[in-house]
């Protein structure tokens, strides 16, 4: 069995979804997550909350530091995640497909290195 | 004896065999290398079975190299290949191995390049050197990209599998494209000399390979029709003195007729099965081209408009104005052309050329033809529209 990352990416910028696209949204994430329970597939996943509320922690030479804000300045942000369980990468892609179309956003499929 | 041959004609097939037994594509290219090693040894005459012998010979050639290899890993592949269950004294090639390794090969995660570097090196045996000739890109970028290609299908899985039916709409596609484009590349390539017959000879070998596996596909006959019926052709599409020779100019007597007559018969079976698609209408046309004394540009423009239904592209329908313009005329050719946008696409202005100067309309197609000739960058082509440019009146 290998694992995914499932990750949703916003870009800065794009026009904000409506409240009620947001609740449907919602709605068909929850279904894929328990589409993905019920298959095993399901390891964990969330949405994160805005770029804004992000701080980022360094150590440097044994002194650590605390920053306001995301690590990137970049538009695009992760906005939310799957991790997902499957044999292989066209399973993944199957996943990513669903939750695509879920969630309303592009999502980019990235494997996990091998445990052992 | 023809180990060259023997080669072509076995190493995709053997190497396909010997990702399912070893489950890594980098170790079974080893091992089948090393297995043509030996057989240039000891081959005084080829065995009955070349492939067969390949295959066995590169398993235990496998198996001895993983016992010498000590990790994990390579122990976790010997047990696979020691536990194949049920398995017959001397293994040969399975087709449907290939029929997988060109839909790993090909799989849509990997980027357009790689797919077909990757189909070349792994089911036509090219060496990297020969790939970056025929594509003209440096040999380190080529080897860069296999390396990059296997090493995904490695980490992402990427399986090796044919895919269920249900997938394959979106899965078939990329294959046949890849081999349409080892094809096209070959016949016009992009720069240099007009014609590099392996590339044309290649995809054309992988074409029947991939009908014979999947007959019941109209789309994948389609395409080795579409193949074999512009190769028939090769021979008149060249002068004596290297120059391009239209469609209408072509002497007809060169023709292979056996490739014709060998297309023709698909593009019947094609119909036959009445599931039109892009590849299948692309054969129709090339065969009303290559039927009888002269073509039947009525016809050609009925097939056109049902390619512009299936693939609205404007390639398609630059195209299609060259049959508007047999049918009807330069000038409504002419106005269909209006709405073409292909930029940097030097058969735009050079069909453009050609219907200005019918129409008499001289400047205009100089201009046109100028323009072409900029955007050309094979120099047979580059050579026939600048002999076409000097037919118009000054």
């Amino acid at each position: 069995m290998k694992q995914y990352m499932l990750s949703v990416h916003s870009v800065e910028g794009a026009p904000t979804p409506t409240d009620e696209e947001m609740q449907t949204a919602f709605a068909q994430v929850d279904k894929i997550n328990n589409e993905l329970r019920t298959a095993g597939a399901w390891v964990f996943g969330g949405g994160l909350l805005p770029p804004d509320s992000a701080t980022v922690v360094r150590v440097d030479s044994g002194s650590t530091t605390v920053t306001d804000g995301p690590f990137a300045e970049t538009k695009e942000q992760l906005g939310g995640f799957w991790v997902i369980r499957c044999e292989d990468l066209d399973q993944a892609l199957a996943w990513a497909g669903k939750c695509a179309q879920a969630c309303m956003n592009p999502v980019e499929v990235r494997p996990f290195q091998d445990e052992d | 004896m023809d180990l060259t041959g023997i080669y072509r004609a076995e190493y995709g097939r053997c190497v396909a065999t010997l990702v399912r037994l070893l489950g890594d594509i980098g170790l079974a290219e080893e091992a089948v290398q090393d297995a043509f090693a030996v057989a240039l040894q000891k081959w005084d005459v080829p065995p009955p079975n070349p492939g067969a012998w390949i295959v066995t010979t590169a398993r235990n050639r496998a198996i001895d190299r993983l016992r010498r290899e000590s990790t994990r890993e390579a122990r976790h592949a010997e047990a696979l290949l020691l536990h194949q269950p049920d398995e017959p004294k001397e293994v040969g090639p399975v087709y449907d191995d290939q029929l997988r390794l060109i839909f790993t090969c090909c799989h849509p995660a990997l980027a357009p390049l790689a797919q077909t570097a990757l189909t070349l090196r792994l089911l036509g045996g090219l060496e990297v050197p020969e790939i970056a000739r025929a594509y003209l890109v440096p040999e380190a970028t080529v080897a860069q990209r296999i390396v990059r290609a296997k090493k995904k299908i490695r980490d992402a899985a990427i399986p090796y599998r044919v895919p269920a039916a249900e997938e394959l709409p979106a899965r078939l596609p990329p294959v046949l494209t890849v081999l349409y484009l080892i094809f096209n590349e070959g016949y016009t390539s992009t720069s240099g000399a007009l014609l590099r017959t392996d590339l044309c000879l290649e995809a054309i070998r992988l074409a029947r390979e991939l009908a014979a596996l999947m007959p019941d596909e109209p789309e994948v006959l389609g395409l080795l029709a579409l193949l074999l019926l512009i190769e028939a052709r090769r021979p008149a599409r060249v002068g004596p003195a290297g120059e391009l020779v239209t469609l209408a100019d072509q002497d007809r007597s060169l023709w292979h007729r056996e490739l014709i007559d060998e297309g023709h018969a698909l593009v019947r079976r094609c119909l036959r099965g009445n599931r039109p698609g892009p590849y299948q209408i692309q054969a129709a046309i090339n065969a009303v081209h290559t039927d009888g004394p002269a073509t039947d540009w009525a016809q050609v423009l009925a097939l056109y408009d049902q390619l512009l239904r299936h693939a609205p592209t404007p390639v398609v329908a630059l195209n299609r104005a060259v049959a508007v313009a047999e049918v009807h005329g330069p000038a409504l050719a002419l106005a269909t052309l209006e709405s073409v946008d292909l930029p940097g696409y030097h058969l735009l202005p050079a069909t453009r050329a050609e219907l200005l100067a019918r129409l008499g309309r001289d400047a205009e197609a100089r201009a046109a033809y100028d323009e072409a000739i900029a955007l050309a960058t094979n120099d047979t082509e580059r050579a026939f529209l600048q002999t076409r440019r000097s037919r118009l009146a000054l």
